[in-house]
């Protein structure tokens, strides 16, 4: 089966510093998929080479057989992303913003969609409200639902729960779940180590550019018996 | 293309919410020259056999046409790049051609409803004639996207507002009010003269009055060949950052 992700030997230099140092690795198509690593370990300069923002010096990245530089207009097609950091456009409410960015990806007439979305993410009742004028975690939410609005086979969430509340982020890994459900590739990096352990079905270690651990999540907790996936997070980076 | 419309369309929602800071103001600045100069100068100047004033209203038109398609694609990715929501157009499938396409195009019409703004506001002063509709429209078109098109150079170079800032004032600036809005360059020694033939807005301001008048420094047709040049330059320079991703993608 075609790999919804498939990274070779990808390498990537900022200055001197090598943020990623031949990376490879595959992800298959339906998969729950966890890239956890410490800060600076390489997963957002990853996942940036991935949606192309940043452009690697070597290797090669495909989003469902499509490469991400040569045939880059397919391959961002099938790709949502979440950013990490709490990104938004002033002037514009979160209705008016999901619009804008469904015609991004050449989607008109998007509202049917558009509403399933807000009400999956709680939102219906912002949805004619000014940017601006949502907390950090409405804003995290609006984040979530511009990266679904073109109904991406492969969902990239870089951080999608950091600064949101309790009750927010179980409603958004239920929404994410089903989507999960419905064939819908999802790759996840996260701190909170607990929900990669429930969420993933496979998950990647990183440190310093380098992939260290790449599994399942039952094997690498099978490996450390009793342990939970933090500390098989600590041993795995201090070996 | 749904995705170059929706770009201009968002490009355009982005300066038309704010429009009183973004169409008014402008207007008002163009007004307050025109009522100055006007005032002081009508009485003792004329140029080309027009007096002062109508000869100044088609110049402050096109310095507010170009000096605002600089402003609306330079602020839009500076600002932009400085929130980090630049990333909502560079994820999507979105070819860069039609990136330059609709910033530019946003730019221009900023820079037109600007401009007839102006005119509206400043054409009750005198009696305005126009002897070439099609010279007027051909070079507000070529200048506003010749200024959209170095707003964006400028925006994607910028990484601070204050960078942006130093663009406009030390090169923009100068640039449009030492083009002849506010003079013929006849009435400037040998020396200046020849150095307001370098100046390509020289040209805009000159080619666009003569649509006004009939009358102009040089030939519109001259005027025609360097603003085209000027502007094949420019975009050929944008189209090739977008392309490379220059401070775009990393």
């Amino acid at each position: 089966m075609l790999a919804a992700v498939s990274i070779v030997d990808v390498v990537k230099h900022f200055g001197s510093l090598q943020a990623l140092a031949g990376v490879s690795l595959d992800i298959g198509q339906g998969e729950f998929f966890g890239l956890l690593g410490p800060n600076g370990a390489g997963k957002t300069t990853l996942i940036s080479s991935l949606a192309g923002l940043v452009r690697p010096d070597s290797g090669t990245i495909r989003v469902m057989g499509h490469d991400v530089i040569r045939d880059f207009r397919e391959a961002r097609r099938l790709l949502g992303v979440v950013p990490q950091e709490l990104v938004f456009d002033p002037f514009f409410n979160v209705r008016e913003t999901l619009r804008i960015q469904s015609g991004y990806f050449g989607i008109r007439k998007n509202d049917d969609w558009i509403d399933e979305i807000l009400a999956n993410l709680d939102l219906t009742s912002k949805a004619d409200v000014n940017m601006r004028r949502l907390s950090g975690g409405m804003k995290r939410r609006v984040l979530v639902a511009q990266a679904l609005v073109h109904k991406p086979p492969v969902i990239v969430l870089d951080e999608p729960t950091a600064g949101v509340d309790v009750e927010l982020r179980q409603g958004l890994w239920q929404f994410i779940r089903r989507l999960n459900g419905e064939g819908h590739t999802i790759i996840l990096t996260t701190h909170y180590l607990e929900e990669a352990e429930a969420l993933c079905n496979r998950i990647a270690l990183m440190k310093q550019g380098r992939v260290v651990a790449l599994d399942t999540t039952a094997n690498l907790m099978a490996a450390h018996p009793g342990a939970s996936l933090e500390e098989v997070f600590v041993r795995t980076l201090q070996s | 293309m749904i995705g170059f419309l929706t770009l201009l369309e968002k490009e355009f929602l982005r300066f038309w919410k704010v429009a009183f800071q973004t169409v008014a103001a402008p207007v008002l600045t163009a007004l307050l020259y025109l009522l100055i100069f006007g005032h002081v100068l009508d009485d003792h100047v004329q140029v080309h056999g027009v007096g002062y004033t109508s000869f100044l209203i088609p110049g402050l038109v096109m310095m507010q046409v170009l000096q605002n398609a600089f402003a609306n694609s330079s602020s839009s990715l500076i600002q932009a790049k400085i929130t980090g929501s630049i990333v909502f157009v560079l994820l999507p499938p979105i070819p860069y051609s039609a990136f330059f396409a609709a910033y530019v195009l946003a730019a221009v019409l900023r820079g037109l409803m600007v401009g007839l703004g102006v005119l509206l506001a400043t054409v009750w002063f005198v009696d305005l004639k126009v002897v070439s509709p099609v010279w007027i429209l051909v070079f507000s078109l070529l200048g506003g996207g010749l200024f959209g098109a170095l707003g964006m150079i400028a925006g994607i170079w910028s990484e601070k507002f204050d960078q942006l800032a130093s663009f406009q004032n030390f090169l923009i600036m100068p640039l449009t009010m030492l083009s002849g809005v506010f003079y013929s360059i006849y009435t400037l020694p040998a020396f200046w003269q020849g150095v307001s033939h370098y100046n390509p807005v020289f040209y805009m301001i000159d080619g666009f009055r003569y649509g006004f008048f009939g009358v102009s420094d040089v030939a519109p047709e001259q005027s025609l060949m360097v603003v085209v040049a000027c502007f094949a330059v420019v975009s050929w320079g944008t189209l090739n950052l977008l392309k490379r991703g220059w401070k775009l993608r990393a």
